[in-house]
């Protein structure tokens, strides 16, 4: 064997083999020094008002917390919940194909966890949620992590890891039973189609009317290419010379975005409409899902994961390098509902806004897909799942950052959608500095022209923000002069990942599409028969598609539409991955320690539920589907719509009635996998038969002593 | 001091490569060596054909 995996001494054999009096002492005094600094510096980001805070007080808060999180939570839930044997052999070793299952060093398997976890959602919700202040994100990002969305991945990845890395969906019909599963497989099928909309929109806004983020978004696709032909043809398998080459591609093309920019002839072939670049980003979802892997698919995949870690990394060296001082208040006066970037109050809607980057149900999905299947040896887990998440909590937080970085004046100006603040500069800026965040049109045009767009005003979904905020602190890092670049480089950035998602997710959808109408007619189940490829490639793009398409053309941008519906849907998934997980305990005896994932099970229930129930029942049309629905009827009755908006509204009113229905759905699915799972633990402890438990028998490993000898 | 170094720059080396599965041939080629080897090996291109196909099928990307 060519892995060399060195027998690392852990927690669990620490308990054992107790160090001498004095290391004990020092370390309890370490641990505790964490725990002082980790509270100061949550106090101090909770308590402060009205002071400047600098934003190392959230990286030292964010470190000690996730420190004393997976010291003593994680290696507790690890040891004692789940029972941890390191002695067991893990389906990589058992099941080793050197396709799927091949065991692996844990640094490499943390590499593809994250790498495969860590999307676009955990910067572009932190960025929507600071228009209710810096600290409700940030406390959610930082408790919900720890106490749950790691919590989630963890278990779950270790339930998988037991049952031979099988899915969720399958975990859940073994488990609770077919409702169960059927359940877990239609939310996972809708949350695709809800997330690759909003992520679609997230790009064509980031793209409308500026030539250069356009042409360089546009210059991504022949470039991921020219990678792919390079891979595949020229030099097969030699992933880093492609990679290398891409990327070298990607730095000149965000170049050559600005040169584009400059000279008219070329920049009106790249100067769009929103609705324009939408049947853009559907075309080419569905050239995307139909073409071979390895023309499109892998090679961008390459150069996204590369440029993300790479962007992570410098971002996190630039926060750390330049200290910068946070301008936006601790909590603003929108925690009452009244916010213009998306409606609805604090609670539940900073909990559903932040998912990824807090808890997210998508990781399930990963943690009980690729990753158990490389695992070594389960002491492992707590690093990988676990650990996992620890650093996407961190990304979540170096976006929150690089938003409250910002003047919250320029921030609400770029983030505020022209049908809540005005359509005209000076009216937009005169909105929003009558909220108590002074901003100048003046102020705004000099931003927009030193990040080298037309402008900044009402640039929705949470993209253009970012960037800004990134431009500014890479910008003041290493080099003002470059700020125009660093903005397009930003946006390229997310782009490149966004529509990675899009491809890879409407190719999944298309997947479980297949399988699901090869049960109506056998044909159609054949992924590689072309005609069944068209077909279901076109439906999974059309129902996403149609979703951005209402998106773009609706007045209030959309987002504050879709990413509430993103993430409700994502929210149900982690609890339907909660109820799972729970099931498995109080079957496994553990009812002592079902708290551990019924508490945030409970949680999720409680926000995802209320989230639904305001967004049927609310009478603010920003917030009630329903009421959205009725007050554009009655305008559109009354006549009070000019005609553009009175042709769309038909269109816009039934949207919000499906946006409607599909909340309602989605609740429905949540509650009926919740009851499900009570009805198997109640069935449990009275004795009765449930379905038994599908954990794979216990193997002793031999690649512990095959890695010691050599 | 200068052999740590070189061994750490090559260890870190060897992970990118891993990492990224710009080895993944070279593994390939060692585990059917290791357990299949009576049996004829796919060509480097193939491997990689093959190797995309089957990374693609599942959920690989989150949000």
């Amino acid at each position: 064997m060519s892995h060399k995996i060195p027998a690392i001494q852990t927690d669990y054999t620490m308990k054992t083999n107790l160090p001498p009096r004095t290391t004990r002492l020092a370390t309890r005094a370490i641990w505790l020094v964490v725990a002082l600094l980790g509270a100061a510096a949550v106090g101090g980001i909770a308590l402060n008002r009205g002071e400047t805070l600098n934003a190392l007080w959230f990286i030292t808060a964010a470190l000690c917390v996730y420190a004393i999180a997976y010291r003593f939570y994680a290696a507790w839930i690890a040891a004692t919940v789940l029972g941890i044997d390191e002695t067991r052999a893990t389906p990589a070793e058992r099941l080793s194909n050197g396709r799927d299952f091949i065991p692996t060093h844990r640094w490499i398997v943390f590499g593809h966890h994250f790498a495969a976890i860590a999307g676009p959602g955990p910067l572009i919700g932190p960025t929507l949620a600071a228009q209710f202040g810096y600290l409700p994100g940030t406390l959610w990002i930082l408790f919900g992590a720890v106490l749950g969305g790691c919590v989630q991945d963890m278990v779950t990845l270790f339930f998988s890891t037991r049952r031979d890395g099988r899915s969720l969906g399958q975990m859940a019909r073994d488990e609770l039973g077919n409702i169960g599963g059927s359940a877990a497989l239609v939310a996972t099928f809708l949350i695709m189609i809800i997330l690759i909309a909003v992520l679609g929109l997230v790009v064509v806004n980031a793209m409308k009317n500026s030539p250069w983020a356009t042409s360089t978004v546009a210059a991504t696709l022949p470039i991921a290419m020219i990678v792919g032909l390079y891979m595949y043809k020229l030099r097969p398998g030699r992933v880093l010379e492609g990679s290398a080459l891409g990327v070298t591609l990607l730095l000149l093309a965000v170049a050559a975005g600005g040169w584009v920019d400059g000279i008219p002839g070329l920049r009106v072939l790249f100067d769009h409409p929103g609705l324009t670049l939408a049947f853009a980003v559907i075309a080419y979802g569905f050239a995307a899902a139909i073409l071979p892997v390895w023309l499109l698919l892998a090679p961008r995949d390459y150069l996204s994961t590369f440029m993300k870690l790479g962007t992570i990394i410098l971002l996190i060296i630039a926060i750390l390098w330049l200290r910068p001082d946070i301008k936006m208040p601790a909590l603003t006066q929108f925690t009452d509902g009244s916010g213009p970037i998306f409606g609805g109050a604090l609670f539940p809607f900073v909990f559903i806004t932040i998912a990824c980057g807090a808890v997210s149900g998508f990781h399930a999905l990963i943690s009980s897909g690729t990753t158990p299947k490389l695992i070594s040896n389960e002491r492992d887990i707590r690093m990988i799942g676990y650990g996992g998440m620890v650093l996407e909590s961190l990304v979540a937080m170096m976006a929150m950052i690089a938003a409250t970085v910002l003047d919250p004046g320029v921030f609400f100006a770029i983030n505020a959608p022209a049908g809540i603040v005005g359509k005209e500069a000076a009216e937009a800026v005169a909105t929003i500095s009558s909220w108590g965040f002074p901003v100048s049109v003046e102020q705004m045009n000099l931003i927009a022209r030193q990040m080298g767009e037309a402008t900044l005003f009402a640039r929705t979904g949470g993209a253009p923000s970012l960037a800004v905020g990134m431009a500014s602190i890479f910008g003041s890092a290493f080099g003002e002069h470059l700020l125009a670049l660093w903005y397009h480089f930003a946006i390229m950035f997310e782009a490149v990942f966004i529509l990675t998602t899009l491809d890879a997710g409407t190719r999944v959808g298309r997947f479980m599409l297949q399988d699901l109408l090869g049960n109506i007619w056998q044909p159609l189940g054949r992924t590689s028969w072309y005609p069944s490829m068209l077909f279901s490639s076109a439906v999974v793009v059309a129902a996403w598609g149609y979703f951005l398409y209402i998106g773009v053309i609706d007045p209030n941008g959309g987002v504050n539409i879709l990413w509430p519906l993103f993430g409700i849907s994502n929210q149900i998934l982690a609890a339907i991955a909660l109820c799972v997980a729970t099931g498995i305990l109080v079957k496994s005896g553990k009812l002592k320690y079902v708290w551990v994932t019924g508490v945030p099970l409970l949680w999720l229930v409680i926000i995802t539920s209320t989230a639904t129930w305001q967004k049927l029942t609310s009478d603010d049309p920003r917030i009630g589907f329903l009421a959205a629905a009725q007050s554009l009827s009655d305008k559109l009755a009354s006549g009070m719509l000019p005609p553009d908006k009175a042709a769309v509204a038909p269109q816009l009113i039934f949207n919000q009635q499906l946006d409607a229905a599909l909340v309602l759905f989605f609740a429905a699915l949540l509650w009926l996998i919740v009851l499900d799972m009570l009805r198997v633990c109640a069935r449990h402890l009275q004795g009765k038969p449930v379905p038994p438990l599908s954990e794979e028998p216990h193997q002793p490993t031999q690649l512990e002593q095959a890695w010691q000898r050599d | 001091m200068a052999t740590r170094l070189t061994h750490g720059l090559s260890a870190l080396w060897r992970a990118i490569r891993e990492l990224s599965g710009d080895d993944g041939y070279e593994r390939y080629l060692a585990h059917r060596a290791a357990n299949h080897p009576e049996q004829a090996v796919l060509s480097r291109r193939d491997w990689f054909a093959a190797q995309q196909q089957q990374q693609w099928t599942g959920i690989k990307r989150c949000c």
